[in-house]
């Protein structure tokens, strides 16, 4: 709804801008919507803990969560990133069974010699990642066919070499330990474990498996130094708003936030340290959401894609050159969609034809719950991450109190549809 | 004294935070053309929006009158019903559809669902007829100018048995001729017994059509003028509440050495590769001089400017370009910007600026190098150059964080002219820089305009209203079907003669140039 601009007095040339001065209100309408859709994200979980009698912050089942979810968030970066510049990418499930079973087909059966190492594989496989969406890529932004076309034929053609690659139907396996390690491994203790509470030692002499606390330092130490790090990020970023003359968010907003934060993280912390630590795909999954806010938020690159989502024409009559802009966007995407493959297949131990299968509809629903528009331009890395989380919540919530998957579809696709519905009718109402 | 055909009392309308009419009175009657006129975000379309029920009853305080019934429109299909039909800004027409089937769109020839496209086409043939458009019905929009198009749009309205016609701003976008042929009929309309009511920024057209006027500003009702009060000054004095003594800021050209040249500009249509478009064009600019580009539309002045600026237009494009007297290479509009030419585009919503994002990333957006080291953007380097183009252009906005898109079209054109300031240019090119934007904003982007040509800058002024460019230029090139018809010092220059070089350059053969 168009609504028409304040009737400013007229008197001579008027300055009326604000200099920054107060917390700007869009600012804050969208970090409210960020809020929202966590706040949203601890009600589901909260909901879940009682329906679940309690399992869903188990450290075990926390620890599977994460591994079982991972793939959906680190692909869902990258389609924030084709979403935000207005296009879509269908084939992301399908690239990441075929990588998959490139991966499996170079570490089992093909005995390449050192080219069958896993930290190898690897490499190749994200470049050859990097390769599959240079190809689509090219012909969404070269040639201006619909994104939607061309990776709805790259989802059926990498489906179908996935199955060809698999000897039609087979699965390959087993994977080398340290290529599992990538999915189901944690951490290295390097500084050692440290009992809280002694485990209980039953009549016969034996201890009583989960009982008692016995936590992983090093998880700890690290959990600490992010928290310390987050803490201290805020306080310069305050400080050198201040020191600009700019007047930062309310001190104690600020220090409500980050204790809130802080404290959720340490929590999480801790149950992972109370299991076996931080998983390793929690760490990599870390990493780049801090490298994908990073550029979305504070890299050149990272504004162009929001221009260029938000008025193509625009963008390109100031100077962006916006083809070869969606070409990287697209690279993103298939480097992304083979780690996502990867991540798959450690954690399967082996290749099998399905990897993947429908995680596109995820990893895009991810999205848009977390806030993206459809039409490009508007859209947060945090909002597709806590999108993705909100799914794996409810695929893992459900799972453990016996609902049928079929109706787990359900719910989740209501869950889409209300997301959306949710936010339009906000963005009318402002 | 004819009767009072509508009558709109004491109608307030708030938005959140924004009371955008308050106690607005008008009062229309039977048989005339009374037009609205006021700045942009006086609250002209927000009225108009209340009386043809976009915005439903209950959504504002006030009283519709209507042939002396009050009345309660819930939607616009409400409004129709009695004959009120307002044709908005922007047309409403499916380009992919026929003629025919656009004029009946919603109110289609049909029995149980099924179209009668025999009545359908004949009935759209006699309403062209009655618009004075000669097209077949079958024709699709997308084939039709904007003129034409315009002209579809009331036939449609006809089509629903208006009494009470809205105009829009319907002259917006239409050339000299389309925009007098589209008066005209306005007028042939008043004789058959329609009442029309015409939204306008254009002033000689309110004077020339307008039986009354009523002046709106922020959002009240100034006065309503009679036939024989109205005068372009009194209009303005009223609009902007105060008197404009100078429509154009004092200036004292310093011109200095000539900084930009073009030579033999050839370009090609995009589409049709065979059609020049531009034929062979010279031209150059002065240090701190501002020329002018005048000529009809469809001259190809848009079409010569993007095809400088980064081949952003054309195809097969030759021709030279010189920065003080070096050849230089254009041809990414990244390597134009560079060379530090900046174009200003006429179309801010489609090519100008990305709406659904704030002022402050609009004005960074030509120059993010400026606000960023190794590509990582310093927010408050930027929010520093946002604030200060804000200042300097008088930017009226509630913060740097507004979204674009909720900014009137003034303060718009403000946030696009901040975006290439900040990319420093050498050269400016100001397509219709105050297209659809009021008096009072207008005054603010001459005044823009002079400080930087005194600042040692080059500008180009493309401009369809000949006032303008006489008033701010000083050196008037006209152009006429792709080709330099004429070259004339301001201080020289008059519409007759800029007009006359324009009729006169149609007849003159290929190649040859008359200056």
């Amino acid at each position: 709804m168009s609504t028409e601009t304040s009737p400013t007095p007229r008197t001579g040339v008027a300055i009326e801008v604000n200099q920054g001065g107060r917390v700007p209100v869009s600012a804050l309408v969208t970090n409210l919507r960020e809020y929202g859709l966590v706040l949203a994200l601890i009600a589901i979980m909260i909901f879940f803990q009682f329906t679940t009698s309690g399992t869903l912050f188990k450290p075990v089942n926390l620890s599977n969560l994460v591994q079982q979810n991972s793939f959906i968030i680190v692909m869902a970066l990258g389609m924030l990133l084709v979403i935000v510049s207005g296009h879509i990418d269908l084939s992301v499930g399908s690239v990441a069974g075929f990588i998959g079973a490139v991966a499996a087909n170079m570490m089992v059966t093909w005995q390449l010699g050192i080219a069958s190492n896993p930290l190898v594989v690897t490499v190749l496989c994200l470049a050859l990642g990097g390769l599959i969406g240079a190809a689509q890529g090219y012909w969404v932004a070269y040639h201006r066919i619909p994104s939607f076309i061309v990776t709805l034929a790259g989802m059926l053609v990498f489906r179908g070499l996935c199955q060809a690659m698999l000897g039609g139907g087979l699965s390959i396996g087993p994977l080398p330990q340290g290529f599992k390690e990538l999915s189901s491994g944690f951490i290295p203790d390097i500084i050692g474990p440290l009992t809280l509470v002694p485990p209980v030692v039953n009549a016969a002499g034996k201890t009583i498996v989960g009982s008692g606390v016995t936590l992983h330092m090093t998880s700890v130490v690290l959990g600490l130094l992010v928290v310390a790090a987050y803490t201290w990020f805020g306080l310069r970023s305050r400080w050198a708003r201040e020191t600009r003359g700019y007047q930062a968010e309310p001190f104690a907003v600020f220090a409500v936030k980050t204790v809130v934060i802080s404290a959720l993280a340490l929590f999480l912390v801790y149950q992972f340290a109370s299991y076996k630590g931080i998983p390793i795909v929690l760490i990599l999954m870390a990493i780049l959401i801090g490298l994908f806010i990073f550029v979305t938020r504070r890299m050149t690159i990272g504004r162009r894609v929001y221009a260029m989502g938000g008025n193509a024409k625009a963008a390109q009559l100031s100077g962006i050159k916006t083809e070869r802009l969606t070409l990287l966007v697209f690279i993103n995407m298939g480097v992304l969609s083979a780690l996502g493959g990867l991540i798959i297949a450690a954690r399967l131990g082996q290749a099998v034809p399905q990897a993947g299968l429908g995680s596109e509809l995820d990893v895009i629903a991810a999205v848009f719950i977390g806030g993206a528009s459809a039409m490009g331009g508007v859209g947060q890395v945090m909002g597709a991450v806590v999108g993705g989380f909100i799914m794996g919540v409810m695929n893992n919530g459900m799972s453990i109190m016996g609902v049928n998957v079929d109706w787990q579809q359900v719910v989740k696709g209501l869950v889409l549809l209300g997301a959306v519905v949710f936010d339009v009718y906000n963005k009318n109402k402002a | 004294m004819a009767s009072t055909i509508l009558e709109m009392r004491d109608i307030t309308k708030t938005f959140p935070g924004v009371k955008a009419l308050s106690n607005v009175n008008l009062r229309v009657e039977e048989g005339e053309i009374h037009a609205i006129v006021g700045e942009n975000g006086a609250g002209k379309s927000t009225l108009m929006k209340v009386l043809s029920g976009v915005y439903p009853t209950g959504t504002y305080e006030g009283q519709i009158l209507y042939s002396g019934q009050e009345c309660h429109f819930r939607g616009i299909h409400d409004s129709e019903k009695l004959g009120i039909v307002i044709i908005h800004q922007e047309l409403a027409l499916v380009p992919m559809l026929s003629i025919a089937e656009n004029v009946f769109l919603g109110n289609e020839n049909a029995k149980a669902g099924v179209i009668d496209w025999e009545l359908t086409e004949s009935r759209t043939a006699a309403l062209l007829e009655k618009v004075g458009l000669r097209e077949d019905p079958r024709t699709l929009i997308t084939d039709i100018g904007t003129g034409k198009q315009q002209l579809v749009e009331i036939a449609k309205a006809l089509a629903k048995d208006v009494k009470l016609l809205i105009l829009d701003e319907p002259t917006a976008s239409l050339s000299e001729k389309d925009s007098q042929a589209l008066l005209d009929l306005l007028l042939e309309f008043k004789r058959q017994g329609i009442t029309s009511i015409l939204i306008s920024h254009k002033l000689n057209e309110v004077k020339r059509v307008a039986d009354r006027v009523t002046v709106i500003r922020d959002g009240r009702t100034i006065e309503t003028l009679d036939r024989d009060e109205i005068t372009e000054d009194r209009i303005i004095t009223s609009m902007v509440g105060r008197a404009l003594d100078d429509r154009y800021p004092p200036r004292e050209p310093k011109i200095g050495k000539v900084i930009f040249e073009v030579k033999n500009w050839s370009v090609y249509h995009p589409l049709h590769s065979d059609r020049q478009v531009i034929k062979g064009i010279d031209i150059e600019v002065r240090e701190g001089e501002v020329v002018g580009i005048a000529g009809l539309m469809g001259a190809g002045r848009t079409e010569f400017a993007m095809s400088l600026f980064g081949r952003s237009y054309g195809l097969n494009i030759t021709g030279e370009v010189l920065l003080d007297g070096r050849p230089v290479d254009v041809s990414t509009v990244g390597k134009a910007v560079e060379h530090g030419i900046a174009y200003v585009t006429e179309d801010r919503k489609t090519y100008g600026l990305n709406l659904i994002d704030h002022i402050k990333h609009n004005i960074s957006l030509a120059n993010l190098k400026g606000v960023s080291r190794h590509g990582v953007i310093d927010d408050l380097r930027e929010l520093d150059v946002a604030n200060d183009y804000c200042r300097k252009t008088s930017i009226r906005a509630s913060s740097v964080y507004q979204l674009t898109g909720n900014l009137s079209g003034g303060n718009q054109q403000k946030v696009v002219l901040s975006k290439w300031l900040f990319a420093n240019p050498r050269l400016l090119i100001l397509d219709e820089p105050t297209r659809g934007i009021d008096v009072g904003a207008k005054y603010e982007i001459y005044t823009i305009i002079a400080r930087l040509a005194a600042e040692g800058r080059a500008i180009i002024v493309i401009s369809s209203e000949m006032p303008e460019l006489l008033g701010i230029t000083d050196r008037i090139y006209v152009m006429n079907e792709g080709r330099m018809v004429g070259e004339m010092p301001t201080a020289e220059a008059s519409q007759e003669k800029i007009m006359r070089a324009i009729v006169r350059g149609e007849s003159i053969p290929r190649g040859e140039m008359a200056s």
